[in-house]
C-alpha cells in the first residue's frame, strides 16, 4: 500500500535526442544541397552563410531585436492580463460570456494583413500598434483557455465545497481557478508561438526598428541572407518564450508531475 | 433527541418523481444506511439534506429544529472522493475547515495527529495522485469527519473501490467508527456493507423513492471480521430479494 513518491525528472536529456538528430540532419542536407547545386546564394543562402551573416551583423540584428522583444513581451504581457481579468467576468456573469464572445470569436477572423496596415495607419510607427496586434492574436486562444478551463472543474468537487459552505468565489479560487490551470497554459503555449510573428509583421506593415523592418530591408536589397538570419533570430524569440512557458508550467503544475499510476 | 428527521418528503425534477413520502430518522451515534437500487434518487436525498434542492413537500429537522436554520449540520462525501489534484492530501484534508475560516496553520495541527488513524502517516506532503484508492477513500474520510459536524453523509464511499480494497475499507470503517460514534447515513447499494455498518437500514423503492422497508440490526460488532452469522444471511437473503423485485425498468 506504501508508495514511493516517484522521480520527477526522467531520461529527459535522452529523450531529446531524436528532435536534435532531426534538426541538425535538416539544416546539414540543406547546407550539402547548397553547395552540390552550386545555386546563387541570391537565391538558396547555405545555413553557414546565414550564421555568418549573424554574426557580421550582430550589432544590427541586436538593435533591432530589441524593440521586437519590446513589442512581444508587453502586447502578450497586456493581453495576459486582460484575458485573466475578463475571464473572471465572463465566469461570473454568463450572460455578458453570451453576450461578448461572439465578438472575441470574430476578432480571431480578422486577417492579419489587412488589419494590421489598419492599425499602423490608425496608430503610427511606435509601440503602440505592435502591442495592439500581438495582443489581438494572443489574446482569444487565452481567454478560451481560461473560460473553457473554468467549464471543466469537475461538478463533484463544486458539490462538496459547496456542502462546505464555501461562497461562489470560494469555489471560484479553490476549484475553478486551479482547474483551468491545464487548460491556460496550453493556451499560453499557442499564443507565445503567435507573439512574435505578430509583432515582426506589424514591424513589416510599418515601423522605425524591428526585425521586421530588417526582413523588409533585406528584401527591397536582395539580401535573402541577411532575411534568414533575422528569421533565425525570430525562431530562436519564439523558442526561448516557448521555453519559459514549459518551466512555468512545470513549476505551476508540478502536480501533474507527481502522478501516481492510478 | 433524533438527530435527523425526515418526514414525508416528497420532490420532483419537472415531470420526474424522484422522492414519494419518504420518512426516516437518525438518532444520535447511530449508523443509518439507505439500501436502494441504482437511479432510485438515494443521492437526491442528500442533496436535500446539503440544501442543494428543496423538497416539493415535507419536513426535514435537525436536532428538533427545520433544516434551513442550520448550515453547519452535516459533512459530505462524495461518491468519488473529489480530492483536489492540485492540493497536497493535508491540504485536502483541511479544505472543510479552511473555508469555515479556520487558519491554515491551526487546521493543520489539527489534521496531522489523525493521520496516522487514517493509515495516512508519512503521505501528507503526497498529492492524492500518488496514493491507492483505498488511502484516497480514507482521505476523503478523514476530511469528511475533521469538520465535527454532527452529522456524516456517505454517499457510496467505497463503491468505486476493487472488491478486496473495499472489504478492507470496510473493516477499517467499521473500527474506526464503533471508536468514535459517528451519528452516520451511508448511501450504498451494497447489501453485505449495510448489514454490516448499519444500526439500521432502509430500503427504498426504484424512482419515485419511497421507504419499503426498514430493519433494525441488533447484532454486536465488530461484525466484519467473524464468520456471517445465520441471522445476518438470513437479512442479506431478505434484502436482496426485496431489493431485486424493484429493478423493474
Amino acid at each position: 500500500m506504501q508508495r514511493p513518491m516517484p522521480p520527477i525528472r526522467g531520461k529527459g536529456l535522452a529523450r531529446g535526442i531524436p528532435a536534435v538528430l532531426s534538426v541538425v540532419s535538416a539544416f546539414a542536407l540543406w547546407e550539402i544541397y547548397v553547395r552540390v547545386s552550386g545555386i546563387s546564394p541570391l537565391l538558396l543562402p547555405a545555413p553557414s552563410r546565414v550564421v555568418d551573416q549573424i554574426a557580421q551583423n550582430r550589432a544590427l540584428l541586436w538593435g533591432h531585436t530589441v524593440p521586437t522583444i519590446t513589442a512581444t513581451l508587453t502586447g502578450f504581457a497586456c493581453s495576459a492580463v486582460v484575458a485573466f481579468a475578463l475571464s473572471i467576468i465572463l465566469d461570473f456573469m454568463p450572460r455578458v460570456r453570451r453576450a461578448l464572445f461572439p465578438i472575441f470569436v470574430i476578432s480571431q477572423t480578422l486577417p492579419l494583413v489587412a488589419i494590421a496596415p489598419l492599425v499602423v495607419l490608425w496608430f503610427g510607427f511606435d509601440l503602440t500598434p505592435k502591442i495592439l496586434l500581438v495582443a489581438l492574436v494572443t489574446f482569444f486562444p487565452m481567454l478560451v483557455a481560461l473560460v473553457d478551463g473554468y467549464e471543466a472543474t469537475d461538478p463533484e468537487i463544486e458539490a462538496l465545497l459547496r456542502s462546505m459552505g464555501a461562497s461562489r468565489a470560494s469555489v471560484f479560487r479553490i476549484a475553478r481557478l486551479p482547474s483551468a490551470m491545464p487548460y491556460f497554459f496550453a493556451g499560453l503555449r499557442i499564443s507565445i508561438t503567435y507573439a512574435v510573428v505578430a509583432a515582426i509583421f506589424a514591424e513589416y506593415v510599418g515601423a522605425r526598428a524591428g526585425l521586421g523592418i530588417v526582413i523588409l530591408n533585406a528584401k527591397n536589397s536582395y539580401r535573402p541572407d541577411l532575411m534568414l538570419a533575422a528569421v533565425v533570430i525570430s525562431s530562436l524569440l519564439t523558442l526561448v518564450l516557448f521555453a519559459v512557458t514549459a518551466v512555468l508550467q512545470r513549476i505551476v503544475l508540478r502536480w501533474r508531475d507527481a502522478g501516481g499510476d492510478t | 433527541m433524533t438527530a435527523l428527521c425526515i418526514k414525508n418528503v416528497g420532490l420532483s425534477f419537472g415531470a420526474t418523481e424522484v422522492l414519494r413520502s419518504v420518512s426516516l430518522q437518525v438518532e444520535p451515534g447511530e449508523f443509518v444506511s439507505i439500501l436502494g437500487p441504482s437511479g432510485a434518487g438515494k443521492s437526491t436525498l442528500f442533496r436535500l439534506l446539503t440544501q442543494d434542492v428543496t423538497p416539493a413537500c415535507g419536513t426535514i429537522t435537525v436536532d428538533g429544529t427545520p433544516l434551513s436554520a442550520h448550515s453547519r449540520a452535516f459533512a459530505f462525501m462524495p461518491q468519488r472522493d473529489a480530492l483536489l489534484p492540485w492540493r497536497r492530501v493535508l491540504d485536502n484534508v483541511t479544505l472543510g475547515l479552511e473555508i469555515q475560516g479556520t487558519p491554515r496553520s491551526e487546521a493543520r495541527a489539527k489534521a496531522r495527529p489523525l493521520f496516522s488513524a487514517f493509515g495516512l502517516a508519512g503521505f501528507e506532503r503526497h498529492y492524492p495522485a500518488q496514493l491507492s484508492g483505498g488511502m484516497r477513500q480514507r482521505a476523503a474520510l478523514l476530511r469528511t469527519v475533521i469538520q465535527q459536524r454532527p452529522i456524516q453523509l456517505l454517499d457510496e464511499p467505497f463503491g468505486a473501490l476493487d472488491a478486496l480494497t473495499r472489504m478492507q475499507m470496510q473493516r477499517w470503517l467499521e473500527a474506526r467508527w464503533q471508536e468514535a460514534n459517528w451519528t452516520t447515513l451511508l448511501i450504498t447499494h451494497d447489501v453485505r456493507e449495510a448489514v454490516a455498518l448499519s444500526d439500521r437500514i432502509y430500503v427504498l423503492s426504484s424512482r419515485p423513492a419511497r421507504v419499503i422497508d426498514e430493519i433494525v440490526i441488533t447484532t454486536p460488532r465488530p461484525r466484519l471480521d467473524r464468520p456471517l452469522t445465520d441471522s445476518a444471511r438470513a437479512l442479506e437473503d431478505r434484502l436482496l430479494t426485496t431489493l431485486l423485485t424493484q429493478t423493474g425498468d
